[in-house]
Parts: C-alpha cells; sequence; structure tokens
C-alpha cells in the first residue's frame, strides 16, 4: 500500500524561493493491527538472551613523536687539552707532556704496554702469522656416498625358445647401441627350432631390436670394430667367421670357408690395429688362433697352434676360450684356455717356438675371461672357475691378487675402463659383484643380484658408468653404477700401482724361496738315492731298539721317582711290547707330564 | 724515565715500524713519531675502536677483559696496546 502526497503547483510559480511553514500533524494512513496473524506467531518460552555486566571501557591509540638520531663524528685536528693549556702555544704543551711523562701512571703503563707491544712486533717480523701456510693439502675428503648401482633398462630376447647372451659389444662412438650374440653353448642341447638369429639393440627401444643378425649358425661372439662402427665380426657355433656391415643389411657380408675355419666353436674374435682396420683373429677350443683380413675371408692369413710345449702338434694343443689383445701393444697377445693356462703369445716372433712366450697357470677350470688394465697393462685380470684373479706379467708361477672362493662359477668379468682399482664379474647365481680392491680386498665392494638364471656376460661401457650382462635365457640388463665407482678418486692411481708393485714384489720373493727349497730337496734327494735300499731296513730295526732301550729308562727313573704305585701300570704297559712307535711318544709324553 | 725511553726508543727502531704514539684518554699526544694531526686522528678513531672491543670482551665474559688490539689492512698493521688511562699505538709494516 502505498504512501502519497499529492500537490499542484502553477507553472507560473516555479522557481520561487520556498516558503516553509509550519502545519500540524495529519493522519495519512492508518493501519490497525491484525489479530489473525497473531497465530502465525508462537510464545518462546523459555527465552535465551546474553547480557554482560562490566565497566565501559574505550580504546585509545598513542604514538609519541619519533626522536631524530643521528650520528654524526668530528674530526679533531687537536686533542682535549685542559682548560689551563692553550693548545696553540708551544711551550705550554711541552709542558704539560713533561708533566705527564713525570707520573708514576705513566711510567708503569708504558713500561707494560711496551712489553706487550714488543711482543708483537717481533712476532710480525718473525713470520707472517696470517699467511697460508698448508695451501697444498687438500682436506681428505671421506666420500661417504653410498656405492649403489641401478638397472637401467631391459632387454629380452624376442624368440619363443630362450637363448644364452653369450657375448656382448657396445658400438664404439655413441655407446647407444650393443649388439649381442645369442647363442646355446650347452654341449648338443640346442633346440632344433632354435633361431640362429643375434641383434644389435637400440638403448632406446628395449622393445624391438634395431638390426637383426642372420648368420648360418648361432654366434658365439661378436665385436664391433672399433675404427669402423658399421663392421661387426662374429665367431660362429660351427667355426666360421662372419662379418657383418650394417649399412649391406642384416646378411651376412663375408663368410670364413669352413674348411679353413675352426673346428669347434669360436669363442673369442677381436679386432687388430692395423693400418687398413681390417685385420682381426680368432680363437677356438680347438686350440687354433687364426688371423683373418676380411677382405678375403676365404683363408686365414696365419694360424697358430696352441701348444705349451711348443712343437705346434694339435693333438697336445689347449682348447683357447679367452682371447685378449691390447692396442697399445699390437705385438703382444694373451689367450686364455680350457685348461686353466693363460698363454702370452708374441705374434712378431719368427719360429713357432719363440711365438709362445710363457704361460701363466693358476686356474682349476676355462678361463672365460682375460683382460689387461686399462692403466697398468702389466698386470691383467683372469677370471675363472669360482675366483677372479689378478696377475702381473713379472710373477709367472702364480697369481698376485685372488679373490676368495665364491659359492657359484664366475662367468665374466671386466675392469673399469675409469678406475684402475674397479672390476667387475659376473656370477652363475645372477649376480654381478663389483670389486674395488683400494678400498676392500676380501669382499666386493658391491654385490647386486640381477636376476635369478645365470649371467654369463658382461661388457663395460667405455665411460664406466654403464654395464650390460647378459643371462642365460638371453635377457640383457643393463646397469648403471654410481657415480663413485665410475669417477677417478684422488691418488687412486697412485694408490692400485703400489698395491700392484707390493704384490708383485711378494710373489716374487715366495718364488725365490721356492726355487731355493726346491734346490735343497733335489740336493737331499741326490744324497739320499747313494745310500743302498737294504740298509735301510736295517736302521729301521736298530731305531726301533733303541726307542725301546730309552723308552724304559725313561719309565725307570720316573718310577724311582714317584714310587710303587706307577710300577704296577709301566709294568702292565712294558708287557705290550708290539706297540706301534708313535703310542710310545704319546705315553712317554704323558708320564713326563 | 731513562726506561720509557728506551723501551720507546727500542720499540721505534724495529724492523718494520713506520710509527709509535702514546696518547692520553683524552687524545692528547704525549710521545708521537708521527705529525700532530694524524696522532690525534689516530688517537681519536683508536679509542672509540678499543673502548668498544673491550666492552665487547666484557660483555662476553666480565671476567674478561682485552689486553691487545691488532689491526690487519692490506698496507700495514696497526696495534693497540690499551691501559686505563694511556694507549699506545704502533703502526707497523709487517714482513711478506
Amino acid at each position: 500500500m502505498e504512501i502519497v502526497y499529492v500537490y499542484v503547483k502553477n507553472r507560473s510559480d516555479f522557481g520561487k524561493q520556498c516558503n516553509f511553514s509550519d502545519r500540524q500533524a495529519e493522519l495519512s494512513i492508518d493501519i490497525p493491527p491484525n489479530p489473525e496473524l497473531m497465530e502465525q506467531f508462537v510464545i518462546r518460552d523459555p527465552v535465551d538472551t546474553g547480557s554482560q555486566c562490566s565497566c565501559d571501557m574505550s580504546e585509545h591509540e598513542v604514538n609519541t613523536e619519533r626522536f631524530e638520531m643521528e650520528t654524526r663524528g668530528i674530526n679533531h685536528l687537536e686533542g682535549g687539552w685542559p682548560k689551563d693549556v692553550n693548545p696553540q702555544e708551544l711551550e705550554q704543551t711541552i709542558r704539560f707532556r713533561k708533566k705527564v711523562e713525570k707520573d708514576e701512571n705513566y711510567i708503569n703503563a708504558i713500561m707494560q704496554l711496551g712489553y706487550v707491544m714488543e711482543h708483537c712486533i717481533k712476532q710480525n717480523n718473525a713470520i707472517d702469522i696470517y699467511g697460508e701456510y698448508f695451501d697444498e693439502e687438500d682436506e681428505v675428503e671421506v666420500s661417504d656416498e653410498v656405492l649403489s648401482a641401478k638397472t637401467i633398462n631391459v632387454f629380452r630376447d624376442p624368440h619363443e625358445i630362450k637363448r644364452t647372451a653369450t657375448h656382448l659389444s657396445w658400438h664404439p662412438d655413441a655407446n647407444r647401441k650393443l649388439a649381442v650374440a645369442y647363442s646355446c653353448l650347452d654341449f648338443q642341447r640346442a633346440d632344433v627350432n632354435m633361431s640362429y638369429d643375434s641383434f644389435i639393440w637400440d638403448l632406446e627401444n628395449p622393445n624391438k631390436p634395431e638390426l637383426i643378425l642372420k648368420p648360418s649358425s648361432p654366434l658365439v661372439t661378436l665385436e664391433y670394430n672399433p675404427k669402423d662402427s658399421h663392421v661387426l665380426i662374429g665367431g660362429c657355433y660351427n667355426g666360421q667367421i662372419a662379418c657383418w656391415d650394417t649399412r649391406k643389411g642384416n646378411l651376412v657380408a663375408e663368410l670364413s670357408t669352413i674348411e679353413f675355419s675352426h673346428r669347434d666353436p669360436v669363442f673369442g674374435a677381436l679386432w687388430l690395429q692395423s693400418k687398413t682396420g681390417t685385420e682381426c683373429f680368432s680363437a677356438s677350443t680347438d686350440g687354433q688362433v687364426m688371423w683373418w683380413d676380411i677382405r678375403k675371408m676365404n683363408e686365414p692369413t696365419e694360424v697358430l697352434i696352441m701348444d705349451v710345449s711348443r712343437k705346434g702338434v694339435l693333438e697336445n694343443a689347449l682348447g683357447a676360450v679367452a682371447l685378449e689383445f691390447e692396442p697399445t701393444m699390437p705385438t703382444k697377445f694373451m689367450v686364455g684356455t680350457e685348461q686353466g693356462v693363460v698363454i702370452s703369445c708374441n705374434r712378431k716372433a719368427k719360429t713357432i717356438a719363440e711365438k709362445i712366450v710363457c704361460t701363466f697357470s693358476g686356474h682349476h677350470g676355462p678361463i672365460y675371461a682375460l683382460q689387461r688394465n686399462p692403466f697398468y697393462p702389466k698386470n691383467f685380470l683372469t677370471v675363472g672357475d669360482w675366483t677372479a684373479r689378478i696377475w702381473s706379467e713379472e710373477s709367472r708361477e702364480s697369481c698376485i691378487m685372488w679373490t676368495k672362493y665364491h659359492m657359484a662359477y664366475v662367468t665374466d668379468g671386466a675392469w673399469s675402463p675409469q678406475r684402475p682399482a674397479v672390476f667387475f664379474t659376473t656370477k652363475m647365481d645372477g649376480t654381478v659383484d663389483i670389486w674395488d680392491f683400494v678400498f676392500k680386498q676380501s669382499d666386493p665392494a658391491l654385490s647386486l643380484k640381477v636376476c635369478d638364471e645365470a649371467l654369463f656376460s658382461l661388457k663395460v661401457q667405455d665411460n664406466g658408468c654403464f654395464l650390460a650382462c647378459g643371462s642365460r635365457l638371453g635377457t640383457v640388463t643393463l646397469l648403471e653404477v654410481s657415480p663413485g665407482l665410475c669417477t677417478l678418486q684422488r691418488n687412486e692411481k697412485n694408490a692400485a700401482s703400489s698395491i700392484f708393485e707390493r704384490e708383485t714384489h711378494r710373489e716374487k720373493i715366495l718364488e725365490a724361496r721356492h726355487r731355493e727349497m726346491r734346490l735343497k730337496e733335489k740336493g737331499k734327494i741326490e744324497v739320499k738315492e747313494e745310500e743302498g735300499e737294504g740298509e735301510v731296513k736295517i736302521n729301521q730295526e736298530e731305531l726301533l731298539a733303541l726307542t725301546e732301550k730309552e723308552f724304559f729308562d725313561v719309565i725307570n727313573t720316573e718310577m724311582k721317582r714317584r714310587g710303587s704305585t706307577l710300577k704296577k701300570a709301566v709294568s702292565k704297559v712294558g708287557a705290550q711290547r708290539g706297540i706301534h712307535r708313535s703310542r710310545r711318544t704319546a705315553l712317554e709324553g704323558l708320564l713326563m707330564s | 724515565m731513562a726506561e720509557v725511553e728506551e723501551t720507546l726508543k727500542r720499540i721505534q727502531n724495529h724492523k718494520g715500524v713506520i710509527g709509535t704514539m702514546v696518547v692520553n684518554a683524552e687524545g692528547i699526544p704525549i710521545r708521537t713519531t708521527l705529525d700532530n694531526s694524524t696522532t690525534v686522528q689516530y688517537a681519536g678513531l683508536l679509542h672509540q675502536l678499543t673502548m668498544k672491543a673491550k666492552s665487547t670482551v666484557r660483555d662476553i665474559d666480565p671476567q674478561n677483559d682485552l689486553t691487545f688490539l691488532r689491526i690487519r689492512s692490506k698496507k700495514h698493521e696497526v696495534m693497540v696496546a690499551p691501559d686505563k688511562e694511556y694507549l699506545l699505538i704502533v703502526i707497523q709494516n709487517p714482513t711478506e
């Protein structure tokens, strides 16, 4: 309902000044209360209200005016002379000074202070106390870093019938590719339907191999040519050598003729250092080492038979399982054999006898891996039976360092290319051991279980960080080790070389001792042989009688010392005359005590 | 009296010493080998610094007291031996 007030005004009156006047109040609207609306209300009982009984307070803020402060310095040109002294007057100042100098306090103070001051001056003159004296000595950084290695990638054999990954080779340039040779090394247990293919994997793509190499027989070993990254050499199970060029496709580019190849699986094939970059050599358990030029694969350029007696007879030859070649020493190479012997050879020798320089024997079983230390090539690592051993070329009779005998067969080993004291081994229980003999010599620095089946091969990448290991079921695992294991530690080279030298020295001393003892024994045997055999028997009888007599003498003296009780016991013993000499001495000992 | 002379002379004659001064608490140079204005400047500044150093030392440990103050700068070293009333200041060029 609107309350409206209407008024009328003449147009001529617009704009005139307003004259306000009072008026009586007028009732515009009167709205009576509606009792029906009462129904909509409910009386509240009880009612809850808050009330407060306290004194009224008020709040005020006050801020004082800021007190201005300023720091100023005054540069005095003249000291605080007492009032009676005029600083300008030289006479007065001198007089004042003289007075002060006569003061007792002054004299004492100066003596005291002078003493202290002189000490410091002399100190300054003596040495530069603030100089850096121990600059060169770096703080010994104890690397508390926990050693670790983690699996980056796993490459599985895509075929259903799994084959062992017997050999791995990293791509020489980019290290982004890995060539894996697959074959079945169990004698005559290879499945008929087993595929002969080997693969080149790209690290980025673990699902599908980048290139499939199709040989005529499964590949036992496969190596990239370090000079030409497109060329690979593979050793086959049937003894042939095959060569691939990845640019030409996955079929064999060159293949050696079967008549002139090895008679057994080729276990080692390595590229040689040559101007043409086409020379390689291979070794197999048939006891031969052959040199090839890949341009002409129908015949090997050279053959050497691993006969330790240096006669070149094939029947006596030792089967070669591992091959080693160091590009820095191009005329020498080493072969690890099935019989546990490492043969060091010289390629440039004229006669066969000279070609085989020396042998190192020490392993109980085939030597599966052989590698020279990249920093100290005189020392090399061999892996075989249940141990890994480190040898020095100078000590021929035994290895200089060795690991303990493990529970599982050690199948492959390699040095780390970055650290001279670190090497890796794989075992048949599927573990990879990382050894650091500068850190710990009795146990591996790190031991990882990579897979449940046996590991057969291992290859470390050139930067030392990545390593690939191949297993019996064809699974290749790519591991990355923690930076502590692949960066050269301070002083490590010196420490490693001193360890090698020390151990070599120790072995040399032992060798010398052995030689001495052997010479002595030889001498003794010669002397003994001069006496006849008959005399030997008589000697024995006499000896027996003598010992009997001695024995009874001792007993008698003892008896006299101890009395009759012993007499009875001894008389019983004495009755058994045929007792063994050893029992006699034991009794003697007992009675003596 | 003579010992004082001797001491001060000895100090002045040490290797590398550029200047020696004895100043009292009011900044009046009692004995100095440098010119007046430099001495007064050193006196005023070092007095304040010594007071501050002394109070710092005593704040940390009330039983402690300042015995010597050494300021090494690029060019030379200023050594201040404080006393209740006097300051012995020596400027030395330390041997490198």
